[in-house]
C-alpha cells in the first residue's frame, strides 16, 4: 500500500509557490544578520530546510529535489569544508586557528560593509543544516513512496 | 603562534569534509584516504619534534585566552599519542585499499575514518575537560557508524552493547565534569589542577576522581567494565577492528593518564591503590578470557584488555620509572595490536574464516605471513629483543623497585599466559594441518594481498625497530613521564608563569 505524500490542497499549493521564495530570502537575511544580532547559520539553515520541506508537502518530492538542485549529501560535505576553511586564514597572519579576520570596505548605495571569516563559518553551518535536515526528510519521503 | 598544535585536529576534519563532499567518486575518496592520513602523519611527527625541542606547546583557539577559551595543549604524551594515531590511521587507510569492499566504501567509510581520527586527536590535544568530552562524542559517533558499516546482525548486537556502555560512560564523565566545575568554577584542566590545590573538601575530590575512573575505565576496557569490548570488536570490517584496537581504548587510557597525573594527585595513596587493583584484575581477566576463545579476533580482543592492565599498572605505581613504562607500553601496544588484527584480516582473506579449528597449514602455504605473524605475536608476549620485552621489563622493574610484589607476579604470569595464547594461534593457524572438511572453504582470494602484506611488513618492522632502538624511544618516554610527574610544567605552559 502506498500513501500519497502530497496533500491535495489548492490553497497550500498556491501559497507555497509564494512562500518558497519569501522563506528562502528570509533565510538569507537571517544568515547575514547573525553574529551580533539574533540569526546565524543554524537558524537560517532550518528556515531554508523547512521552506523546501513545505514545498515537498505541497507539491511532491521531485519538485522539492528540483528546487534544492544539489544532492543534500554534497551540501553537508561542502558545508563542512567551508566550516574548516574559515579557521585557516588566521594562520597566515600568525594567529591561532579560528581567530576572526575582518575586512571593511565601502560600497556605493550599501555603505560600509564588514565581512569576516565568521560569515564563511556560518555559510558552512547553513549548508550542513540544510543538507542534513533534507537528507533525513527526503530519505524518509522516498521510503514512503 | 604554533600552527602545528592544531594541525592534527584540523587536517582530518578538512580531509573528512572533502571526502564527504566527493562521496560519489570512489577513487578520489581512496586517494584522499591515503593522502590525508599521510599528511596527518607528517604533521604529527612535526608536532612531536617541536614538542621535544621546545617543551609544552599551547594554542589558544580563536585567540580566546585561557582559562576562558578552549586551548589545545601538546605535551610529550599528547604528541606521542597523536603520532601513534596517525601511524595506525595511515596503516588502516592503506590496508583498506584492498580490504574494504566497494559496498562499504559507498556507505561513507573514508569520511568516517577521517572523522574518527579527528575525534581521537582532539581528545589527545585538548586542554579543556569539557572539550575532551565533546571529542569523545565525535569519536563515539564515528566509531558507532564504522562498527555497523555493512549492517549485519552480529554487528548490530555488538554495537548496541558498545553504544549503551559508552553512553553510560559519557554520562558519568559529564556528571564528573559538572561537579568539578561546581568545585572550581573552571573547565580548563590546568586551571582546575591549579585551583584544586586550594580546595579543602578533599573527600569530594576523591569522589569525583572515582567517577572519572569509572568513566574512563569503561572507555579503556578496564576491569570490571570491559565486557562491551570482546562483544563488539570482532564484528566490523577487519580494518576497522584494527583501528579500534589501536586507538579507542587507548583514548581512555590516555584520559586516565591525564587526569590522574594532572588533576587528581591529592590522595595518591588511595586513588592509585585502587588503580593498581584495577590494573591487576584487568590483566588477569583479559588473559584468562583469551585462553577460552577459539576465534582469531576474539582472542586478540581479550588480549587488548589484558594489555590495558599493564598500561594502568604503569600509571598506578606512579613512580618515574613506572610512568616511563606505561608510556613505552602504549607505544609498543598500538603498533603491535593493530598489526595482529591486520594479520588476522589477511588470514581471513586467504582462508575465508577466523575460526582456529577450521584453519591450519598456513606456514606451509604462506611462510612469509607466518614470520610476519610471529614478530608482533612474540612481541606481545614480551620475548626479547622485540618491543614488548622492553615495555614489560621497564614496568616489572618499576614494580620491583616499588616493592609491589603481587602486581609483579601478576604481570609476569600474564606475560606467560599471553605467550600461551600466541602459541595457540600459531599452532592452530600456521602449524597444524588444515582439517580436510574445511580445506576448500570459499575465500575472497589472494587478489590484491600485496598491499596488505606491505602494511603488515612495515608495522612488523616498526616493532623490531622499537625493540632494537629502544634507547631513543625510552628517552622520549622518560621525558614524557617527567612532564607528567611535574604538573606545574603543564599548568605554567597553559596559564603562563604567574609566580
Amino acid at each position: 500500500m502506498t500513501r500519497e505524500l502530497n496533500i491535495q490542497s489548492l490553497i497550500l499549493r498556491s501559497a507555497s509557490q509564494l512562500l518558497l521564495p519569501l522563506l528562502l530570502m528570509f533565510s538569507i537575511f537571517l544568515l547575514l544578520r547573525g553574529h551580533d544580532e539574533p540569526g546565524g547559520g543554524f537558524i537560517a539553515g532550518l528556515v531554508a530546510a523547512s521552506a523546501i520541506a513545505l514545498h515537498m508537502f505541497a507539491q511532491d518530492i521531485h519538485q522539492a529535489k528540483r528546487v534544492l538542485y544539489a544532492d543534500p549529501r554534497d551540501l553537508v560535505g561542502w558545508g563542512l569544508v567551508f566550516g574548516v576553511i574559515s579557521g585557516v586564514p588566521a594562520i597566515f597572519k600568525g594567529q591561532a586557528f579560528f581567530t576572526s579576520q575582518w575586512l571593511e570596505f565601502t560600497m556605493p548605495i550599501l555603505g560600509k560593509i564588514k565581512v569576516g571569516t565568521p560569515l564563511i563559518f556560518d555559510i558552512g553551518v547553513y549548508l550542513v543544516v540544510v543538507g542534513s535536515v533534507l537528507l533525513i526528510l527526503l530519505t524518509l519521503a522516498e521510503a514512503e513512496d | 603562534m604554533r600552527p602545528e598544535v592544531a594541525l592534527p585536529v584540523v587536517l582530518p576534519l578538512l580531509f573528512g569534509a572533502i571526502s564527504l563532499a566527493l562521496w560519489r567518486y570512489r577513487t578520489a575518496q581512496r586517494v584522499i584516504g591515503v593522502l590525508g592520513t599521510g599528511t596527518l602523519l607528517a604533521a604529527a611527527v612535526w608536532l612531536l619534534l617541536a614538542t621535544w625541542r621546545d617543551g609544552v606547546l599551547v594554542m589558544h583557539m580563536g585567540n580566546w585566552q585561557a582559562p576562558f577559551g578552549i586551548v589545545l595543549v601538546s605535551d610529550l604524551l599528547g604528541a606521542i599519542m597523536v603520532v601513534l594515531a596517525a601511524i595506525s590511521g595511515l596503516a588502516t587507510a592503506v590496508y583498506s585499499l584492498t580490504a574494504i569492499s566497494k559496498r562499504h566504501e559507498h556507505y561513507g567509510y573514508y569520511p568516517l575514518l577521517h572523522l574518527l581520527l579527528a575525534g581521537v586527536n582532539g581528545a589527545f590535544l585538548t586542554g579543556d575537560i569539557f572539550n575532551m568530552y565533546v571529542w569523545f562524542e565525535v569519536m563515539l559517533v564515528a566509531s558507532f557508524a564504522l562498527l555497523i558499516l555493512g549492517g549485519e546482525r552480529a554487528q548490530m548486537e555488538g554495537a548496541i552493547k558498545y553504544v549503551t556502555l559508552n553512553l553510560v560512560s559519557s554520562a558519568i564523565f559529564l556528571s564528573g565534569i559538572g561537579l568539578l566545575y561546581g568545585l572550581t568554577g573552571t573547565l580548563n584542566m590546568a586551571d582546575i589542577a591549579d585551583k584544586l590545590a586550594d580546595v579543602e573538601d578533599t573527600g569530594l575530590i576523591t569522589v569525583i576522581a572515582m567517577m572519572f575512573l569509572v568513566s574512563f575505565g569503561i572507555k579503556a576496557g578496564a576491569f570490571p567494565f570491559f565486557f562491551w569490548l570482546p562483544a563488539s570488536y570482532h564484528t566490523p570490517q577487519v580494518a576497522v577492528s584494527a583501528l579500534f584496537a589501536a586507538l579507542l581504548t587507548k583514548v581512555g587510557v590516555y584520559a586516565l593518564f591525564r587526569v590522574f597525573t594532572l588533576i587528581f594527585t591529592q590522595d595518591v595513596g588511595y586513588t592509585h591503590e585502587i588503580l593498581l587493583w584495577v590494573a591487576g584484575a584487568t590483566m588477569l581477566t583479559g588473559v584468562l578470557g583469551a585462553a577460552a576463545q577459539y576465534e582469531f579476533r576474539r582472542i586478540l580482543s581479550f588480549h587488548i584488555i589484558s594489555q590495558i592492565g599493564y598500561m594502568i599498572m604503569g600509571l598506578a605505581l606512579f613512580t618515574p620509572l613506572a610512568l616511563v613504562g606505561g608510556v613505552f607500553y602504549i607505544m609498543h601496544h598500538i603498533i603491535v595490536k593493530a598489526n595482529l588484527f591486520l594479520v588476522s584480516g589477511l588470514v581471513y582473506r586467504l582462508k575465508g574464516t577466523y575460526e582456529l579449528k577450521e584453519l591450519g597449514g598456513m606456514y606451509r602455504s604462506h611462510p612469509i605471513l607466518g614470520l610476519l605473524f610471529l614478530v608482533p605475536a612474540l612481541s606481545l608476549a614480551g620475548i626479547p629483543p622485540l618491543s614488548g620485552f622492553f615495555a614489560k621489563f621497564i614496568l616489572i622493574r618499576a614494580g620491583v623497585e616499588a616493592e609491589s610484589w603481587w602486581i609483579v607476579f601478576v604481570a609476569l604470569l600474564v606475560g606467560l599466559l599471553t605467550l600461551y595464547s600466541m602459541i595457540k594461534i600459531w599452532a592452530e593457524v600456521f602449524w597444524k594441518a588444515q582439517p580436510e572438511e574445511h580445506a576448500n572453504r570459499p575465500a575472497p582470494g589472494p587478489k590484491g594481498t600485496g598491499v596488505m602484506y606491505g602494511t603488515i611488513a612495515v608495522m612488523a618492522a616498526m616493532t623490531v625497530f622499537i625493540g632494537f632502538g629502544a634507547q631513543p624511544i625510552y628517552l622520549i618516554a622518560e621525558q614524557a613521564a617527567h612532564q607528567l610527574l611535574d604538573p606545574q610544567i603543564y599548568i605554567d605552559a597553559v596559564l603562563g608563569d604567574r609566580s
